[in-house]
């Protein structure tokens, strides 16, 4: 058993790899953009607003699936072509950061107007108070719903099967065909548990950073 | 004079808020705007510190124009000018907007470090001097959260006077305070005052009013009823409105 065990192990690793390179490059991409899409959301530019609410509507409005499949086997009928790893991760950095968007911009409308004002009547201009003052206290209020967002992700990443990549899910099916067995969908099992333990945990740790103040 | 108004006017779509208000602030005078809530005294608080943007008429701060009529229009600075004209006006909002994710220290010093360039041991000496010149310099460290009322107020005074302003707003300082605290910041007015700052004061509370303001202006739906020094004000009130409302206290 244990022997079967560590058979399976090389295999899952390169998975498991693969998982984790979407999702951090994921995570890293779509973070920051999400804040470009809240105050692209927010701007006073009507232009501006309206397109980034089509961007969401259509992000949020269709399988991130498809959105995958769009990209890697649709676009290239068009003449534009990504490899699978490419492909995966415009997929997701855009259905991301529409999700972290919408987010952040409950966040910067919750902040008070008066902290605005204060910042303003101390001489700030509205790029220092939004970054020093205004985005500070967002980013405390955004952690609970963005912590969601992650453990999700983590999770959807096994979706890259279809442009076919092998993440953690693809290997242990591939293993669990070959060799009839439930121990390697078992390990797969323990592999995103494991993960989302540790993203927990780290979120956590987040949260507890920004306790200092109420 | 420190703070010159004349004129302004402001509307809020056909609704006139302030209608050609005039008046004129010293240094080292303390002027109370009384009146009853919506009278136009916010409003024309928030147009001299350029938080709203007025219609009409014009703005000096410290011989500088915020704004100015010409010829009929009225016309703003630019953005570098009313950054450097808000330098010289210390603002106290009623509910104080002190930044949550800073201690009091941080409130104080987040301006001039990084706004206005000065260096972070300079701002933070001076810091620690507002702080112990209003009595709470062991709270300096404190969040928001932590202080009181009152000592949320210091705070809020510490870092409108962190710059240095010639002209200190103060928009209902007593409404969230007890009658102890009330004298205390009356004391701190006073002090201000005899430092050569000239102090406007929005509020309806008329026994802090008569308690520390030189002069008074009373509201009524925009426009300036009655101006006077306080003696005048409340011994020789102009109109029946003025009456009652000094009566009513």
């Amino acid at each position: 058993m244990l022997n079967y065990l560590l058979s399976l192990l090389p295999s899952m690793f390169e998975g498991l790899t693969l998982t984790l390179k979407v999702f951090t490059l994921t995570m890293m991409l779509s973070l920051p953009m999400g804040i470009f899409v809240a105050l692209g959301r927010l701007s006073k530019i009507k232009v501006i607003s309206r397109c980034v609410k089509i961007y969401i509507w259509i992000m949020r409005g269709t399988p991130l699936i498809l959105q995958l499949v769009f990209i890697f086997f649709g676009l290239p009928l068009v003449g534009i072509t990504f490899d699978r790893f490419q492909a995966a991760l415009i997929a997701f950095t855009l259905n991301y950061a529409a999700y972290f968007g919408e987010i952040f911009r409950a966040g910067i409308q919750s902040i008070e107007l008066g902290q605005y004002e204060a910042a303003k009547v101390l001489g700030f201009g509205p790029i220092k108070a939004f970054t020093r003052i205004v985005l500070p206290q967002v980013l405390k209020r955004v952690l609970p719903p963005v912590s969601n967002e992650v453990i999700t992700l983590i999770k959807d990443t096994s979706l890259v099967y279809v442009v076919g990549l092998g993440e953690l899910l693809r290997s242990g099916k591939i293993a669990s065909n070959r060799d009839a067995s439930l121990v390697p969908l078992i390990v797969v099992a323990f592999f995103y548990l494991m993960l989302t333990a540790i993203l927990t945990k780290a979120l956590k740790l987040c949260e507890d950073k920004y306790s200092y103040y109420h | 004079m420190v703070l010159e108004v004349k004129g302004i006017q402001k509307s809020f779509r056909n609704d006139k808020v302030l209608q050609d208000v005039s008046f004129c602030l010293k240094s080292g005078e303390i002027i109370a705007v009384l009146g009853h809530s919506g009278a136009g005294k916010t409003t024309l608080l928030r147009c001299i510190n350029g938080l709203e943007f007025c219609d009409r008429g014009s703005i000096s701060i410290d011989g500088r124009y915020l704004c100015r009529e010409d010829n009929g229009k009225t016309l703003y600075t630019d953005a570098d000018n009313i950054k450097s004209i808000r330098k010289k006006l210390g603002m106290v909002f009623q509910n104080l907007n002190l930044f949550p994710h800073k201690s009091a220290l941080e409130n104080i010093t987040e301006a001039p470090i990084f706004v206005h360039g000065i260096s972070k041991a300079e701002a933070e000496k001076k810091a620690y001097q507002l702080l112990e010149a209003l009595g709470i310099r062991d709270k300096a460290a404190c969040y928001p959260y932590q202080l009181s009322g009152g000592q949320k107020q210091r705070v809020a005074i510490a870092r409108a006077c962190a710059l240095s302003p010639s002209i200190m707003c103060f928009d209902e300082p007593t409404s969230a305070l007890d009658p102890e605290l009330k004298e205390s910041i009356a004391c701190i007015i006073e002090k201000l005052a005899s430092d050569n700052m000239a102090i406007l004061i929005i509020t309806h509370d008329m026994n802090f009013a008569k308690r520390v303001a030189d002069k008074i202006i009373f509201m009524e739906a925009g426009k300036v009823i009655q101006e006077g020094t306080r003696d005048e004000f409340f011994s020789k009130p102009i109109n029946d409105t003025v009456k009652r409302f000094i009566n009513s206290a």
